[in-house]
């Protein structure tokens, strides 16, 4: 039965989202559509202005981010429309496409502007990030020494290019999606796991504590 | 749930990671679920422990959420 239809679905529903629903599924959709997508683009409009200072380009370039991030949100949503489960509302379900869409867009174009280029000095520069105070540089440079170690010897290949890429050199994650063609999941979960193992190596040591 | 010790030095604390992190896929599934719930005043901490872990070391998805709860706050107060 579709989700419309099911009185318990219904009960759920607010008002407004038991509207959109209706409309984008009623006789008049095409009009339903184009007000999803005029409020999809104010959206991804408010998205990139409250990211303003955060994302380095603007212009044309950004209104093209707001442009394709509305419109691709727009296609989504009405694919996935018979998903919608009506545990938030519609509009909030909604934006969360534009939303994602926007960072997205924002990652592929510093992608297409500036790829993804590895420092190989950039080890020289983890003092600054985590040193463990000013009064303690042998003490740093031990850990560090040893956490360069364990990054060659316990991460495998991909964990190890993904943490010299995030965390030694910064890459956005949004952008090394892109270089690697996957997903944030699948980035996340690397390092996480490059993590978790690369603390087991320092606890072992004793240079951390449990 | 393991909350960051701010007594770590900052490598420990970086290293340190939450099993109950659920990751970026069940976060951002839940998102739009976790904004709405938090708007109307329920007590996510205990109901989404594993987002809420996920929020505190993911950035892009600590961005996403900023986001959306802006997003959502806003359709309510219009």
């Amino acid at each position: 039965m579709p989700a419309s239809t099911s009185p318990t679905f219904a009960d759920r529903l607010d008002p407004e989202s038991e509207r959109w629903l209706a409309e984008l599924r009623g006789a008049r959709r095409e009009e339903a559509v184009g007000r999803l997508h005029a409020r999809l683009t104010r959206t991804a409009g408010a998205e990139v202005s409250r990211r303003a200072g955060r994302i380095p380009f603007s212009g044309p370039e950004l209104d093209d981010v707001v442009t394709q991030a509305a419109a691709d949100a727009t296609v989504a949503v009405l694919a996935k429309l018979d998903d919608f489960r009506g545990e938030s509302r519609f509009t909030t379900w909604a934006s969360k496409f534009a939303i994602l869409e926007v960072s997205n867009k924002v990652g592929r174009h510093l992608w297409r502007s500036g790829g993804v280029h590895l420092d190989p000095e950039a080890w020289d520069s983890m003092p600054d990030r985590f040193g463990v105070g000013p009064d303690r540089e042998a003490e740093t440079r031990q850990l560090l020494d040893r956490l360069r170690v364990a990054v060659e010897s316990e991460l495998s290949e991909r964990q190890r290019r993904i943490f010299e890429a995030i965390v030694l050199n910064e890459v956005p994650l949004d952008v090394l999606t892109v270089e690697l063609d996957t997903n944030r999941n699948a980035i996340y979960k690397a390092l996480f796991d490059a993590r978790r193992k690369l603390r087991a190596a320092l606890v072992a040591d004793g240079l951390i504590d449990e | 749930m393991t909350a960051p010790n701010p007594d770590q030095d900052p490598l420990a604390r970086f290293l340190t990671t939450d099993p109950a992190d659920v990751g970026c896929g069940e976060a951002l599934a839940l998102l739009d679920v976790y904004v709405d719930r938090l708007l109307d005043g329920e007590d996510v901490d205990a109901r989404y422990p594993g987002i809420v872990a996920h929020l505190r070391d993911c950035g892009p998805c600590a961005e996403d959420f900023d986001g959306l709860l802006a997003s959502a706050r806003a359709d309510r107060e219009r």
